[in-house]
């Protein structure tokens, strides 16, 4: 294998990775706050239907990704509202939000399948992208690329260094000793459960405007599920994540590598490999029921009321 | 500033109140999103929902609709019982229809009541293969059955392409992704002469009589609702945690794979790509608006099915897009949520209510 087809193997894996390290992340910071958000494929296509659309119509990026944002954050409300709000079951109302934002994406968008617009371009940075190997990798993607690495790099230190990071922390482990001291339940897992909308939202975006630039029904295609599997993946480590989100690029982009290198697979049957993939992940790092349960934030998916 | 206080115990009234709730919040928030597009709400909710039964056989096809969908429900109603929650009734549904499809079209030339049977049965082993996946990985594996059965929906999608276009393609199909036709032996017969209506819906009428029995009358079903109750409790009175999974997941498995080989060999008689227009998500939705009780399913079947048709009128007669269909179904489920707060909440609005001393001063005094 040649090194410039290797160089565009990684390019790729970055660029297919993204859209799952930007939902991973978001989930991460949610299910560390003990919120379990299992609608992350509802929102992700909403922030793809809104961001397109806006796109479309505003000519304007920048304003597609901004309100494929408000919709994911949107969206994460109305899951705040009755999963926190009117403490529901979180697993049902994951559900239901995914349902519904398919549902309510393919409406949305059932007018502007197939039209065209001018995607997010590459922005190679100069001489750090001629880096033989990696340079295309870290340093010739787009600009949202270049942000999933600083909101890695955020959400690590948030969790490592900060005040904010060790309160989420809390109010996942144990919300009743964390309400007794003080700390404010209730608001923390709002926001949590908004910063995971915000960034299905950008990564839903980042599918219908830079990635593929077009809405398709489902065009997540499970991405949002599959995200949900690298936390577990990730064992709720922010390191780790990173990693998780683009091995799974890699998969997702096989077929593409295969047909590069003259198998001749059916396509179809490769495009199961991302989806086997998440099982094979979930069966090793689940195996070990103690391990498991003791790396997962001890109150996740257990709704919460002050006076209880 | 509302407030929500605890009842302290289950409310059976809002229990049942609670999907009827949501329907009429899902009628109002449906007439208002018309009005928005500028249709009239009244002509385009009768358009929705009254005009594909306004004959007999728009009732006809509504049962034709129902019966995939009552079949997947039915199934979904014993695993959600045992709190295992299976969300892959529709990739349980693809490859019922799939390996019922590989078994007629391997049948195609042979004759006799027997076929039918035998390719009824492979496509419920089917079903029950791709949960019996499901059921191991989480049984051995302890891995989140929600997740799994997500990626399998997704796996058997693939499959269910890969094999029209390639292994079960129609050899004289003019290359279209479809398989041959089967043979007339392997066809489920109509129930009502002159109507689609096929065996399926005897079938979802049989097994909502079967999981009633399952689950109301036996000790099996005693267990698993324990299970899904108190999983520690059903540790400790000695019930088999992992058989019970099993038990579940298979039964709901081949549901689901009935359900999708009554689909090729119902109103099909092909194996096509799309067998299903999400009937085993929909599945789920009609699962929780029953209460997992087979009276309160067969009741929120039949109205899914009247969304999807409604759907399709809505896209002939007012240029709607078909994806209304998803969007009522992600808002009935939603609704349906958010009003099952009320059986466990209620409402205060304390700026209404009188301060709690006055109340019981008022008690004194009428006690007196």
């Amino acid at each position: 294998m040649d090194i410039d087809l290797l160089s565009n193997i990684l390019y790729a894996m970055v660029r297919t990775g993204t859209p799952l390290l930007l939902v991973a992340l978001g989930e991460l910071v949610c299910e560390k706050s003990g919120v379990l958000n299992l609608g992350q494929e509802g929102m992700l296509l909403m922030g793809a239907v809104v961001g397109f659309v806006a796109a479309l119509l505003s000519g304007s990026l920048i304003i597609g990704f901004l309100l494929a944002i408000l919709a994911g954050v949107s969206m994460s409300l109305l899951f705040g509202l009755i999963a926190l709000g009117f403490s529901a079951n979180q697993v049902a109302t994951g559900l239901a939000l995914t349902i519904f934002g398919t549902g309510l994406s393919a409406f949305i968008g059932s007018e502007f399948v197939g039209k065209p617009i001018d995607g997010l371009d590459p922005f190679a940075l100069p001489l750090l992208s001629e880096i033989p190997l990696i340079g295309k990798m870290l340093f010739a993607q787009d600009l949202v690329v270049y942000l999933s690495f600083a909101l890695f790099f955020a959400v690590y230190w948030f969790f490592r260094s900060s005040r904010a990071g060790l309160v989420v922390k809390a109010v996942g482990e144990n919300p009743h000793a964390a309400n007794a001291i003080g700390l404010p339940v209730m608001r923390t897992r709002y926001f949590a459960v908004m910063f995971g909308g915000a960034m299905a939202g950008l990564a839903g975006g980042y599918l219908s405007i830079a990635y593929t630039p077009l809405w398709a029904e489902n065009m997540s295609a499970g991405r949002g599920w599959i995200a949900l599997a690298l936390v577990v993946f990730a064992s709720w480590k922010v390191e780790r994540v990173l990693l998780g989100a683009w091995l799974f690029g890699l998969a997702s982009i096989l077929h593409l590598v295969f047909q590069g290198l003259g198998f001749s697979i059916s396509s179809n049957l490769l495009a199961t490999l991302p989806y086997a993939a998440t099982i094979l992940v979930l069966v090793l790092l689940s195996r070990n029921q103690v391990r498991a349960r003791l790396l997962a934030p001890i109150s996740l998916g257990k709704p919460f009321h002050a006076n209880s | 500033m509302i407030k929500l206080e605890p009842r302290g115990q289950h409310s059976k009234l809002m229990a049942w109140l609670s999907p009827v709730l949501a329907g009429v919040l899902t009628l109002v928030s449906g007439a208002t999103l018309f009005a928005l597009l500028g249709q009239d709400p009244i002509e385009a909710l009768h358009t929705l929902l009254i005009l594909p039964v306004a004959d007999l056989y728009g009732v006809s096809e509504l049962f034709v609709k129902a019966a995939p969908i009552l079949l997947c429900a039915i199934g979904l109603s014993v695993v959600f019982k045992a709190k295992v929650w299976n969300i892959g009734a529709e990739g349980q549904l693809l490859m019922g229809g799939l390996i019922g499809s590989a078994c007629a079209l391997q049948l195609i030339d042979a004759e006799g009541g027997w076929v039918l049977p035998v390719v009824l049965l492979s496509g419920m082993f089917g079903g029950a293969l791709w949960a019996a996946l499901a059921a191991w990985l989480k049984t051995h594996f302890n891995a989140n059955e929600i997740l799994t059965t997500i990626m399998l929906n997704y796996i058997a999608l693939n499959l269910l392409i890969w094999a029209v276009h390639g292994p079960l393609k129609d050899p004289e199909g003019f290359n279209f992704p479809e398989s041959a036709m089967f043979s007339d032996s392997a066809l489920l017969p109509t129930l009502i002469e002159g109507t689609r209506v096929h065996y399926g819906m005897l079938f979802a009428l049989l097994a909502l009589v079967a999981v009633w029995v399952l689950l109301s009358r036996s000790f099996l079903g005693f267990q698993i609702k324990v299970l899904g109750l108190d999983a520690r409790a059903a540790r400790l009175a000695g019930f088999r945690e992992k058989r019970l999974t099993w038990i579940a997941l298979l039964i709901s498995g081949a549901l689901a794979g009935l359900a999708g080989v009554g689909e090729v060999t119902g109103p099909l008689g092909q194996l096509v790509p799309q067998i299903s227009p999400g009937y085993g998500y929909a599945a789920i939705i009609v699962a929780f608006l029953g209460r997992l009780h087979p009276v309160g399913i067969l009741l929120a079947g039949l109205l899914m099915a009247l969304i999807y048709m409604g759907g399709e009128m809505a896209q002939i007669n007012l240029g709607l897009p078909i994806a209304l269909t998803g969007l009522f179904q992600g808002m009935l489920l939603f609704y349906l949520l958010a009003c099952d707060v009320l059986i466990n909440f209620r409402i205060r609005i304390p700026a209404l209510a009188k301060p709690v001393a006055e109340t019981i001063a008022i008690q004194e005094e009428t006690a007196r």
